[in-house]
């Protein structure tokens, strides 16, 4: 006996007409948690539940960052070329103007200059959807730019890593623009002007054997991978089974690389603590 | 000697020489005119194989088995002056990277480098010149004591890349690497590098930052190997080739992008037919790189390398 019973027959409703869920209303976490994409925004896209830092790009740290999302972007307009005229599965060129229609971003990097709790910053933030956030000519150059204009104008400079290390597709010319930051970073070290590297997830390759590990202070988001080799390269290399949380943040932290470890929504605090501390400055509220 | 598979041909025409002059010699028959015949041919073929070498047969003569590594070139060019120094003072003693003072006419340099070994046993001990993070800080080392008194230094580069191992990483890897970068860029004497074998991303950097960078002849130098390359971009190993042409990793392309400064010629058939020749070229390099360099003050020594540096990529906007 059904208590329950279908008081119309067959389900009339056409394919077309059925409503679905509109997306992106809702994200989940890689623990499994639901979250409302609003509270998640509103929650510096952490996952309130387990404290799950999304990846984000530059847009949102700029918003984290910047008191009222206000700020000057530097060198926007530089893209990348095709010195090699590389081609593997795909041109290069084909490529980059894949990545530059898919995220609406120029290359990996972008750079910006703004007031952050009152006092000038420049920040120059990764974009892991272009192309893994690859580092090729186009984010050394708007790097060691970024570092030059806070050299000229005496400002703390903030990077951002967020990258799969140099990009092949440029080749040795990426590789040295392992070299290229590295000048600009020795430069702004012997001006005494503070430099932070912040890594958040994944932070590999190339950056990390450059500026990502090179920061007065070294920071980062909690749960980010940081390596030089990726986790995958180590376990064939080695034949070894991976520590549990291996080139977690946690990890290096543990392991004396890193100063810190911030949850995203206090990270605009702590970065200001420090230059205020380091520079001998009165401490902003 | 070891022949690579492009080679087989001249394999065989010596073989075939070795045996005519056997034959001469333990048989009354005249073999001048037939040795003569197989010399001029081995010698053709030679041209014609070493000439046209494809960017892969360039990876492959870099990584030859015969092919001298940086202490031969080191014992070669320093004689008994060479002073080997070991460790990082901090954790230990890396065999892959090796440093130490040594004489070339009468100026000291300080001489770094990554070493390769020459059979099974060695190349284990030297973990096939993959230096750990103490490797790179034992270089840091040594540069920053030669910088204490004014002794130019020499890093020679040959390595498959840093060991991507696990307690590489807990150790920090890219650490080391990066902080090695940073302070070759203003180092205040001298840096003159040198690529002799392989020069595979920043494991070669950690130590390649140079006022003069100079590549053998049969070296390559990338930011990564064609191999692993061509299992990232392909999804396969089976396209080195391809990935070693795309990469424009010889010294004729690096050169002709401007990222390294000279080429150092080769005996034919590579650095390994005519060793003695080899070092002679590398020491001659040496000696003209310090002449051009040793009148610099520091300051204008870093700054020029600075420069240098920050010249480097190819952007538009």
């Amino acid at each position: 006996m059904s208590w329950f019973k279908r008081k119309t027959k067959g389900i009339t409703t056409t394919t077309e007409e059925k409503k679905d869920t509109p997306r992106g209303l809702w994200y989940k976490s890689p623990t499994g948690k639901i979250v409302d994409t609003e509270e998640l925004e509103k929650n510096f896209y952490v996952s309130p539940e387990d404290g799950y830092h999304v990846r984000i790009g530059s847009r949102e740290y700029f918003e984290i960052l910047f008191d009222d999302n206000k700020f000057k972007e530097l060198d926007a307009n530089l893209e990348s070329k095709d010195p090699l005229k590389f081609v593997d599965t795909k041109k290069y060129p084909d490529r980059l103007k894949a990545a530059q229609e898919k995220t609406k971003l120029k290359d990996a990097v972008r750079c910006a200059v703004g007031k952050s709790k009152g006092k000038d910053l420049v920040v120059a933030c990764m974009d892991f959807a272009f192309i893994g956030g690859s580092m090729g000519s186009v984010v050394g150059e708007k790097i060691a730019r970024a570092a030059d204009y806070s050299l000229k104008n005496k400002i703390p400079l903030l990077v951002i890593s967020k990258s799969g290390g140099a990009r092949m597709m440029e080749a040795a010319l990426s590789l040295m623009q392992l070299a290229k930051t590295s000048v600009k970073l020795a430069q702004l070290a012997d001006a005494g002007i503070p430099y932070i590297s912040l890594c958040t997830d994944p932070t590999t390759g190339g950056t990390t054997a450059s500026f990502a590990m090179l920061g007065d202070i070294n920071i980062a988001e909690p749960g980010a991978l940081i390596g030089f080799a990726g986790p995958r390269i180590v376990r064939d290399t080695t034949g070894k089974e991976l520590p549990e949380g291996f080139q977690t943040s946690e990890f290096l932290l543990e392991h004396g690389f890193l100063d810190f470890i911030t949850h995203r929504k206090d990270l605009k605090d702590k970065i200001n603590q420090y230059l205020d501390l380091i520079l001998n400055q009165p401490l902003r509220a | 000697m070891e022949y690579l598979e492009f080679e087989l041909p001249i394999k065989e025409l010596e073989d075939q020489l070795q045996k005519c002059k056997v034959i001469g010699e333990e048989s009354d028959v005249d073999v001048t005119e037939t040795c003569a015949q197989i010399e001029k041919k081995l010698k053709v073929t030679q041209k014609e194989i070493y000439k046209n070498l494809t960017p892969w047969q360039r990876v492959q003569l870099s990584r030859h088995p015969d092919r001298p590594y940086t202490l031969d070139h080191i014992r070669a060019i320093c004689g008994t002056s060479f002073l080997e120094l070991h460790g990082d003072r901090s954790f230990k003693d890396d065999k892959a990277m090796i440093g130490g003072l040594g004489k070339v006419g009468d100026q000291s340099f300080m001489f770094i480098g990554q070493q390769k070994g020459y059979n099974t046993k060695t190349r284990q001990y030297r973990n096939f010149g993959m230096a750990n993070p103490e490797g790179y800080r034992k270089a840091l080392r040594l540069m920053k004591s030669a910088e204490k008194f004014g002794i130019p230094v020499v890093t020679l580069l040959d390595t498959p890349g840093a060991y991507p191992g696990l307690e590489a990483e807990e150790r920090g890897q890219g650490e080391a690497i990066a902080r090695n970068i940073l302070e070759m860029t203003r180092l205040k004497v001298p840096i003159i590098t040198i690529v002799v074998g392989e020069g595979a991303s920043g494991g070669a950097l950690g130590i390649g930052v140079g006022d003069r960078v100079l590549m053998l002849e049969n070296t390559w130098y990338s930011v990564i190997s064609p191999e692993s390359c061509s299992s990232i971009l392909w999804r396969s190993w089976e396209y080195k080739e391809q990935a070693a042409e795309a990469l424009k990793l010889t010294a004729a392309d690096m050169k002709k992008l401007k990222l390294v400064d000279e080429i150092i010629k080769e005996p034919l058939g590579g650095a390994h037919r005519d060793r003695e020749k080899t070092f002679t070229a590398v020491s001659n390099a040496i000696v003209k790189s310090y002449e051009e360099l040793k009148n610099l003050s520091p300051k204008d020594l870093v700054s020029q390398r600075m420069e240098k540096y920050a010249q480097m990529g190819v952007v538009k906007g």
